[in-house]
């Protein structure tokens, strides 16, 4: 160890990777409907996507949970984001390549893809 | 960047390690490995929570679930339900960990961590202790860098003193000034030392820190070394913590490769490198001078003192020893400032304080709270009260070198000014609850029994008087106690204390005083009476069957090992006490609980 600043680039490379175990105070939720509905219209890979996004652009204050069934099963897969102080936002019928576009779109730059929306589907 | 969705922390202290943790631990891997998500889900091993009642604990962020007492059998219905499809398992939360409406309580919410602060436990169940770079996350060594590239020896030193900072080892001696005395004392070398022998029965502290933080030990002995002029330390450790002497040898290992440890830390003209010493269990070894002796390879006894440590210690040199609680705090204190510092506590004792609570208690294990709290806090509110409805009878703090709190005294702040007052001391931090089955006699004996074992036999006081007022508790918890022997108990006591060589001899009568202080009337019941109103004394118990609830039912003849009981079948049966041997079978065996022991 020669300096401070060398702690400091350790402190920040491994901060994200522990920041999940902080009380959750600010940071964009997105949460992944996996009832047996969700996985078996295709949950699983909407949810590895989100985590393959968030890991490419180093969005240390993501947090991608799961949950049970949303409801709508026949719209399924069904995702909510949330941004701190935003509104829920719910997606359905959610694939590997739409989560692209909310991650840039959404989640990066604060754009809700309305197509993609429950509102849009109904 | 590494990126996992969700973290299951698996408690790996001593306490959930015993309870099955490391097998958790394992099939938690293979579940994980099963449902294809090792790359979703991070298992990581930490030190302890506290709450060791409920162990093995299991924590799962970032909802924060706390599931508690998780079986091997339980792992595959978290990693299916909740790991998979994000259902918790509720049935598995531990009871206080959920509101009524079945959502979860942040930690800070749970009874049991409501009123703790956690200063020097604070990265404990948080990071894994085996790995440097989480602890750097949490600000680790950044008080190392900020002393050695920004401070003077003496500014670090006055940091510790102004933060009012006491040793958490028993005496409570202030930290900065030992520091100072060590400093500034003469000499070619000096060494910085950590007492981590723990000797005490029923502590668990000290380990629960090396166990879960041992880099911030590590760091503070650094800082120690930088502040006295010390470039070599020494952690001594009892051989009987193999978890912590693991995850201390891991974290050496670590810090020296990352330039933590070694020669010019921070590229600095500051060099520091730490070894372990395996103690062997003696519990005289945790005495500063004796501890030195046996780094050395010397027998572990005491020497007087002058001269001190900070003067001649170890090898003949100047010596800092420090508790491993003491140490925990520094970096802290380096880090926020002294004068953060001084607003946790009392004006006597600043900062929190480590207890571990076992005995008598619902939430047996490890808290930490604010100095000043008091012993009703920690009892009723942390610890969840004393099992079975019992009454509280007693707290005994400070383990064979302390002395017991009776009931009246539940209210007063916890500090070491005001423990002492009463009669005890704060001692290292083992905290034993005591309801109204225990028998203040036998909890004396017990502790004495245990000092007598453990004295190093080097001055009589210790050697001979102790083993005197042994043999008078015995006859007295046997039935053969004799008028005046109160206080005789008490002279010699007195003597004791007053002459024995070392902190040993002169705090072993503290049990049997401060018994004899409060509860008196026992000892005076077991002499006069021949009577254990606990009904602890095996030997003043007698066990009666009372004619008018005997139905004659046979059962309890039928449960007695040695024949003792006879009677006419429906008429009340008797026991022959010269037969009986008190094993209490019948009792449990009688429908009618016509039986009594008393
Ligand atoms: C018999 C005996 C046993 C002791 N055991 C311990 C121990 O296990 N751990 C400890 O830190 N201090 C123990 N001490 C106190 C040490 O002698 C010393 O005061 C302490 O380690 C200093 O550190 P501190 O100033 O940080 O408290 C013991 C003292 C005596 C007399």
């Amino acid at each position: 160890m020669k300096s401070l600043k060398e702690l400091e680039e350790i402190k920040q490379r491994t901060l994200d990777s522990v920041n999940l175990r902080k009380e959750r105070t600010g940071g964009t939720r997105v949460v992944v409907g996996m009832a047996t509905c969700g996985i078996a219209a295709g949950a699983r890979p909407v949810l590895l996507a989100f985590l393959e996004e968030v890991k490419k652009r180093n969005l240390g204050d993501v947090t991608v949970s799961q949950t049970g069934c949303i409801g709508v099963c026949r719209l399924e897969p069904m995702v909510e984001v949330t941004r701190p102080g935003e509104e829920k936002v719910t997606y359905v019928k959610m694939t590997a390549d739409k989560v692209k576009r909310v991650v840039a779109e959404h989640i990066v730059n604060g754009h809700v893809v309305t197509e993609y929306t429950i509102g849009a589907a109904e | 960047m590494e990126f996992f969705r969700s973290h299951v922390l698996i408690c790996g202290g001593t306490g959930c390690h015993s309870s099955g943790s490391a097998d958790v631990m394992e099939t938690f891997k293979a579940e994980l490995a099963k449902n294809n998500l090792e790359n979703e889900v991070k298992l990581v091993q930490t030190g302890c929570f506290g709450l060791c009642a409920v162990g093995p604990v299991v924590i799962v962020y970032p909802e924060g679930a706390f599931y508690s007492r998780v079986s091997v059998e339980d792992v595959s219905r978290i990693v299916s339900e909740h790991l998979l499809k994000g259902r918790i398992v509720t049935d598995l939360l531990y009871h206080d960990s959920i509101h009524e409406d079945e959502a979860i309580k942040s930690l800070n919410e749970v009874d049991f961590y409501k009123k703790q602060k956690r200063l020097a436990l604070r990265n404990c169940g948080v990071i894994d202790p085996e790995n440097i770079d989480e602890y750097i996350a949490f600000d680790g060594y950044k008080a190392l860098g900020k002393v050695l590239l920004e401070m003077t020896p003496e500014e670090t030193i006055d940091i510790i003193k102004a933060s009012g900072l006491r040793g958490r080892g028993g005496a409570g001696f202030p930290t900065g000034v030992k520091w100072e005395f060590t400093a500034k004392a003469e000499g070619d070398k000096k060494y910085v030392c950590c007492n981590a022998d723990e000797g005490d029965p029923g502590a668990f502290m000290d380990r629960s820190v090396l166990e879960g933080d041992p880099h911030s030990v590590l760091e503070a002995m650094a800082i120690a070394g930088y502040a006295i002029g010390a470039d070599q330390g020494y952690i001594y450790v009892r051989a009987e913590y193999p978890i912590a002497v693991k995850r201390l040898t891991i974290a050496i290992g670590q810090a020296r490769e990352a330039g933590l440890l070694g020669k010019n830390i921070f590229g600095t003209d500051f060099s520091f490198d730490l070894e372990l010493r395996l103690g062997a269990g003696a519990f005289v070894c945790g005495e500063e001078t004796a501890l030195m002796a046996s780094i050395e390879g010397r027998r572990g006894e005491p020497r007087p003192r002058p001269p001190f440590p900070a003067v001649k210690g170890l090898f003949g040199k100047p010596t800092l020893l420090n508790n491993v609680e003491t140490y925990a705090n520094i970096p802290q204190i380096i880090l926020n400032g002294p004068e953060w510092f001084q607003t946790i506590g009392t004006e006597k004792s600043k900062g929190t304080k480590v207890f571990a609570l076992g005995g008598k208690i619902n939430n047996t294990g490890l808290v930490e709270v604010p100095m000043g709290t008091t012993l009703r806090e920690i009892i009723y509110e942390i610890g969840g009260g004393i099992p079975n409805g019992k009454e509280f009878k007693a707290a005994q703090t400070g383990g064979p070198s302390g002395g017991c709190i009776p009931a009246r005294h539940l209210d007063t702040p916890i500090d070491y000014d005001s423990l002492t007052k009463i009669g005890s001391m704060m001692g290292s931090g083992g905290l034993i609850v005591m309801d109204e089955d225990n028998c203040m006699v036998d909890i004396a004996r017990f502790f004495l029994d245990f000092t007598v074992d453990e004295s190093c036999g080097k001055c009589p006081p210790c050697r001979i008087g102790t083993k005197r007022m042994l043999e008078i508790l015995d006859r007295i918890t046997k039935g053969q106690g004799k008028e005046g022997d109160i206080e005789k108990l008490e002279e010699l006591g007195k003597n004791i204390k007053a002459s024995a060589l070392c902190g040993l001899g002169q705090t072993a009568p503290n049990p049997v005083l401060s018994t004899i202080q409060y509860f008196r009337d026992e000892y005076e019941a077991h002499i006069r009476d021949k009577k254990c109103p606990a009904g602890i004394c095996q030997a003043l118990l007698q066990i009666t069957i009372q004619a008018e609830l005997c139905r004659g039912c046979g059962l309890c003849v039928k449960a007695c090992p040695v024949d003792a009981i006879s009677g006419e079948r429906k008429s009340a049966h008797t026991i022959d006490q010269s037969k009986c041997i008190k094993c209490g079978a019948c009792m449990e065996k009688c429908p009618f609980k016509a039986i009594v022991k008393g």
